[in-house]
């Protein structure tokens, strides 16, 4: 009870913020080290992502797989689960997706393909994510292990099924044949253009906006829900949960039903909205990326936006600022990305010890 | 045919080294309590500082030694988030992995300018293959001509040292002073504590050792197994090595045998492909590719066997009040 | 003892300990003469863990000294501990399960970087140890394959094969059967003998005086007294133990109960360890009763609550309530027996009774989470949970009176008071209530009694658990004594004096009361 002294802003704000700003720090470092400045690094990123209207449109549209695997990463680990297999469940759901769109785009019109392929998507990515949800409720495995097994079984599941089946007949490489504009989801672009609005082409299509949704059905289910009130109590207090006569497995299998399900729609935006055919590798880290954005958002679905569209600016503005100096790669917001998971997760407790101590020592003074 | 198996079994070593070596790197790290799903970065790490080193120096073991080094360093990172600060194990492992995945590249651009890969390692920047006295002179010799000649000859150093490793690990963890208190401290750090010993230091020095592990595997991939380092060339090998310290049950003997299975599905789904076998037909790579993963997934399950990690694994030590 | 010349084995002189708020240890003093066998006793909570932990190098005091021998020590750690002679067997064992008996001994005092020289000469020596202490184990055996009395001397031969010449045993019988406890004294006795100090700690009078040469009582973080134990009995030092407290007054009439709700046959609960937490336990319970059941902590109240509330599974016995029959075969969970309008407030409100981290209107209805009147169709009704909260907090006196306020920020009294409310605000026909006043203001206590007695009267079952022997006495109307997982006796709650409940907790009644029968 000690912590009750320690007032509420220290905890959701300034230690937070120390341990991005520490992140931020070390990155500059890194950007000295290969000879750039990082001021001027970080001014070429920040016009790439936010400097021009399709710049905006790229940053949102990574935003966009970024919420879905952060809302996913996030809502397992509300209930006290570490669900790394983010990049399998999105694979997963991206051929669900897919294989909609193959099977319905000749014969049904977009308003009803779109639904039943963002259903698919989330079933798909829902059903890779059951099996290691299941065996962690039900047989104990430990489901951090799993889920990264199921990244790579996914991984080659989608290599055979795209080689041996899905490939479009006389192509050399794996991807399948491109769907009928009756299964791509507008962009966004086109969506404004009829009202006079000139936003840029970019991918950005209405997937950001189920992203959008989908923190709103986070939140309503989260915090306003029975189902959301047992699962932050296993996840917060394992033994409060047994008083409560709450069923632990149950939880961990719903939870991870839904984790997987977020994680599943990143194909919704991927597949449906910018590739329009079902290809290989499409998910690029945005599962991993997710454990970034649940951690920088704290676990808030308004936190998680906000992280997502950072890492989304530095996605789009890393492509910019390699594009202005050619001896930077843009893999070096991989670098950040890093650098937030270790400052903001794993050394999260650095400053803690301390900055308490001193605001318990200044109120008992 | 004895001779695609023999060729079989000689990829297999190949292959399975780096597996070896990060999988003994996870079991002294594992062992002490400390989860390390950050095998594959520091892997990563080590090729990615084996090769440049190499590269500038001209020498491969200046390129271990700087291979070492860097992947201790990320281990101690590690370590520093786990034991000193009482981080989650896997955010921390999760950390090294995306950060190493992007430095290597990063640097590997501005150093040497060759979209993120180092240059081409020839000669003494290399390890190369050693020839056993009379490989040749036997190499006609029946069955055993082949086996010495093909098998057990022409390869690196590192793969004789991944092999000679396996029963010196044997030898530490359960012959040695340090080996008691390494298993003890992954079982019951509490009472390793009472015992009067350090379980932070315990703990240091079995990441420290899997930093050298890894490092001495990161080195073999770039500077022996290929001639330099190229984006993401660890390609989940350290995820493969951590199932496959899972599936050996954290012993040494089994993880060798476990990388040995793992290694040679690999040599053989290389072999597969496109090949239809008689009365099967063509079995699809991927199927074989996959059942490392599988193998394990339901070995965790308990469907062969049961897996029952170190108890006091993950878990941060807080001394209690008694 | 004072005919004893120092030096002392150990002496002690004004250890103090804080842990923030409490005070743990405060102003300690003692001396030991050396080849002894001290014991200290005290309830649970005063002290004597920690003072053992400090001796042990666990924990540094904040002040004092600690003398071996006559010379004064500095004790930072386990290893200073050792050093200076000093071993001791934790009341949880501090062994590696899965290691065999004598690489669990020579831990930390291997003998060399290779084992094989070590471990052979440690085989040596320990086969010397065993004869001289007559404590024979299997070195080769797995510890987790030992029974416990087992493993207890593996515990106790890593303490001297370090040489140690003062041997601290925390609660030691407490995981023993009554064989095996007599097993452990007469083993004590034969460290005596070779000129071991021991210091016992315990909570049980009858070892105290069967073992000991000499006893200290602790109370509260401090040492009230000390005796020559030949000097001393049963009930001068049950008084000291206990002290006397200011008598707690609480108003109610004479108890009307009526049929019985509960009855309990024979319940036997073992934990995943396999320990018998639970031994064949029986009694009923009536409507309009307050049933106390008194016993040092950690002889089954916990465990008979976790049962009787559907956490725990029974593993044998059965429970007839609400026209329900619940046995190991038939069990009901917590949910279940919630529906059945059986409430709990639990021993411990952090650890089950409440979840810090919600706000208060939402650790309000934990439990009752399904609940129709905090749920629409889809979304729970903020709204219901609110005002309901809200409601409650003014008949209850939370303060402050926020909802929205998270849990962990208030006091340990106004969060009982969440906890007590919702439980008792269900309406229920049977309260289950754990240390309803631990860690809870003097103020608030009276108020939480009177709303039990309250309850009561409105013709309602509880059983009520606690360790404060007062509590138990100025609100039951009936008294079930627990030790060691069994009831040891009932007394109705007016001819309960603080002399007979204090020797039934400490199990002596029966002797005494065998005794001059006999």
């Amino acid at each position: 009870m000690s912590q009750a002294k320690v007032p509420v802003w220290v905890n959701v704000g300034l230690i937070p913020l120390l341990n991005i700003l520490l992140a931020f720090f070390v990155s500059g470092l890194v950007f000295l080290a290969i000879g750039q400045n990082p001021l001027e690094a970080a001014g070429y990123l920040v016009y790439g992502a936010f400097g021009y209207d399709a710049g905006i449109g790229y940053t949102l549209y990574y935003a966009t797989n970024l919420i879905f695997t952060g809302l996913a990463v996030s809502i397992a680990f509300k209930a006290g689960l570490f669900n790394i297999g983010g990049e399998g469940q999105a694979y997963i759901g991206g051929l669900g997706v897919g294989l909609l769109c193959l099977w319905l785009d000749s014969s049904m019109p977009l308003i009803i393909i779109a639904p039943l392929a963002i259903i698919g998507g989330a079933v798909f990515g829902a059903a890779w994510a059951y099996i290691p949800a299941y065996l962690q409720a039900r047989r104990g495995s430990h489901i951090v292990i799993t889920t990264i097994m199921f990244n790579f079984i996914a991984s080659s599941l989608m290599v055979y099924l795209m080689v041996n089946w899905l490939k479009e007949k006389g192509m050399m490489s794996p991807i399948s044949r491109t769907f009928q504009e009756s299964a791509w989801l507008p962009y966004l672009h086109d969506v404004f253009s009829p009202l006079g609005l000139d936003i840029g082409n970019s991918p950005l299509n209405l997937a950001f906006i189920l992203a959008l949704l989908g923190c709103v059905v986070y939140w309503g289910l989260v915090w306003h829900t029975r189902w959301g009130y047992q699962l932050r109590t296993v996840g917060t207090n394992p033994t409060a949960a047994r008083y409560a006569g709450i069923d632990n497995a149950k939880v961990t299998i719903w939870v991870m039903l839904i984790s997987g399900a977020f994680a599943g729609l990143v194909g919704v935006n991927e597949i449906m909205g910018v590739n329009h055919n079902l290809l290989l590798n499409f998910t690029a880290g945005y599962g991993f990326a997710g454990i970034a954005v649940a951690l920088m958002g704290r676990n808030h679905p308004i936190g998680i936006i906000l992280a997502a569209i950072l890492f989304g600016a530095l996605y789009q503005g890393g492509a910019e600022l390699a594009f202005e100096i050619p001896s930077i790669t843009p893999e070096i917001v991989v670098v950040i990305q890093g650098l937030v998971i270790l400052f903001s997760g794993a050394l999260e407790n650095m400053f803690k010890g301390k900055i308490e101590g001193y605001f318990l020592r200044r109120a008992a003074a | 045919m004895f001779e695609t198996l023999i060729l079989i079994l000689d990829a297999t070593l190949r292959v399975s080294t780096p597996l070896i070596l990060a999988a003994l790197a996870g079991l002294f790290s594992e062992r002490s309590g400390i989860v390390d799903i950050g095998l594959e970065g520091k892997m990563l790490g080590g090729a990615f500082a084996a090769a440049a080193a190499a590269a500038v120096f001209g020498s491969a073991w200046i390129g271990l030694a700087f291979a070492i080094l860097a992947s201790v360093g990320l281990a101690l990172i590690h370590g520093f988030a786990c034991i000193t600060h009482r981080g989650d194990h896997i955010v921390s492992g999760v950390a090294i992995n995306t950060i190493v995945a992007g430095l290597t590249v990063t640097l590997g651009l501005d150093w040497f300018s060759q979209g993120g890969q180092t240059p081409a390692l020839t000669g003494d920047a290399r390890f190369t293959s050693i020839v056993f006295p009379f490989a040749e002179q036997i190499a006609d010799v029946p069955v055993i001509g082949l086996i010495y000649s093909e098998l057990l000859s022409g390869h690196n150093i590192l793969v004789y040292m991944a092999f000679v490793f396996v029963p010196a690990t044997y030898w530490i963890v359960f012959k040695t002073r340090f080996g008691l208190r390494l298993r003890a401290v992954g079982e019951n750090p509490h009472a390793v504590d009472t015992a009067g010993i350090s379980v932070a230091l315990v703990r240091y020095r079995a990441v420290i050792i899997c930093g050298i592990l890894c490092g001495i595997a990161g080195a073999y991939l770039s500077t022996a197994h290929n001639a330099g380092f190229l984006k993401d060339m660890s390609a989940g090998k350290g995820y493969m090595a951590l199932a496959a310290l899972i599936f050996g049950k954290w012993r040494p003997v089994p993880v060798l045998f476990a990388c040995l299975l793992f290694g040679f599905l690999d040599a053989v789904a290389v072999r597969l492909q496109g090949v239809a076998l008689p009365g099967i037909g063509e079995v699809p790579v991927q199927a074989i590719e996959v059942l490392p993963y599988v193998l394990t997934v339901l070995l965790l399950a308990g469907f062969i066997g049961k897996a029952v990690g170190p108890k006091a694994i993950g878990k941060p030590y807080v001394k209690e009040r008694a | 003892m004072s005919n004893q010349t120092p030096p002392y084995a150990i002496e002690l002189e004004g250890i103090s300990k804080r842990f923030g708020a409490v005070q743990a240890n405060k102003d300690i003093c003692l001396q030991v003469p050396k080849g002894s066998i001290h014991g200290i006793i005290g309830e649970n909570g005063a002290g004597k863990s920690t003072l053992m932990s400090i001796i042990y190098g666990f924990y540094e005091a904040d002040s004092g000294t600690i003398s071996i021998d006559g010379e004064q020590v500095d004790i930072r750690n386990s290893q200073d501990a050792i050093k200076v002679g000093i071993g001791m067997v934790h009341q949880h064992f501090m062994l590696v399960e899965n290691f065999t008996v004598l690489e669990n001994i020579v831990l930390g005092a291997e003998g060399g970087a290779v084992l094989k020289h070590g471990l052979s000469a440690a085989r040596e020596e320990l086969k010397r140890l065993e004869t001289e202490y007559r404590l024979d184990v299997d070195v080769d055996a797995v510890v987790e394959d030992l029974p416990v009395g087992l493993q207890q001397r593996v515990e106790i031969l890593k303490a001297l094969y370090r040489g140690a010449k003062i041997l601290i045993l925390d609660e030691p019988t407490g995981v023993l059967t009554p064989q095996e406890a007599d097993h452990l004294f007469r083993i004590l006795k034969s460290l005596k003998e070779q000129g071991v100090t021991v210091l016992l700690i315990t909570h049980k009078l009858r070892e105290i005086l069967a073992s000991t040469d000499n006893v200290s009582v602790m109370r509260q973080g401090e040492m009230v007294a000390h005796r020559e134990t030949a000097t001393t009995n049963k009930d001068e030092l049950a008084e000291l133990m206990v002290g006397k407290k200011v008598r707690l007054k609480v108003t109610k009439d004479t108890a009307q109960p009526t049929g019985t709700v509960l009855s309990a046959k024979d319940l036997s609960f073992f934990d995943s360890q396999g320990v018998e937490r639970l031994k064949k336990v029986s009694f009923e319970l009536k409507a309009g009763e307050i049933l106390g059941i008194a016993g040092v902590s950690g002889n089954g109240q916990s465990e008979l609550l976790n049962v009787l509330s559907g956490i725990a599974p029974l593993s044998s016995g059965e429970i007839q309530y609400a026209g329900q029959t619940i046995t190991a075969s038939a069990p009901k969970n917590a949910a279940q027996m919630r529906d059945l309008k059986m409430a709990h407030v639990p021993e411990d409100r952090h650890k089950m009774g409440l979840v810090t981290g919600f706000d208060a209107y939402e650790a309000a209805v934990l439990g009752y989470q399904n609940s129709e009147v905090y749920n629409g169709k889809v979304l729970m009704n903020r709204k219901a949970m609110l005002s309901e909260c809200e409601q409650r907090m003014t008949d209850w006196d939370v303060r402050p009176p926020d909802p929205f306020l998270k849990t962990a920020n208030f006091s340990g009294g106004n969060q009982q008071k969440i906890v007590i409310a919702r439980e008792v605000e269900q309406n229920p026909e049977v309260l289950l209530i754990g240390q309803p006043t631990r860690g809870v203001d003097i103020g608030a206590i009276e108020n939480i009694h009177e709303q039990i007695v309250k309850l009561r009267d409105a013709g309602k079952a509880i059983l009520l658990v606690s360790v404060e022997l007062d509590e138990i006495m100025a609100l039951s109307d009936r008294i079930i004594v627990m030790f060691d997982g069994a009831v040891v006796g009932e007394v109705p709650a007016d001819q309960a004096d603080e002399r007979t409940l204090g020797l039934m907790m400490a199990n002596a009644w029966n002797e005494e009361k065998g005794a001059a029968e006999a």
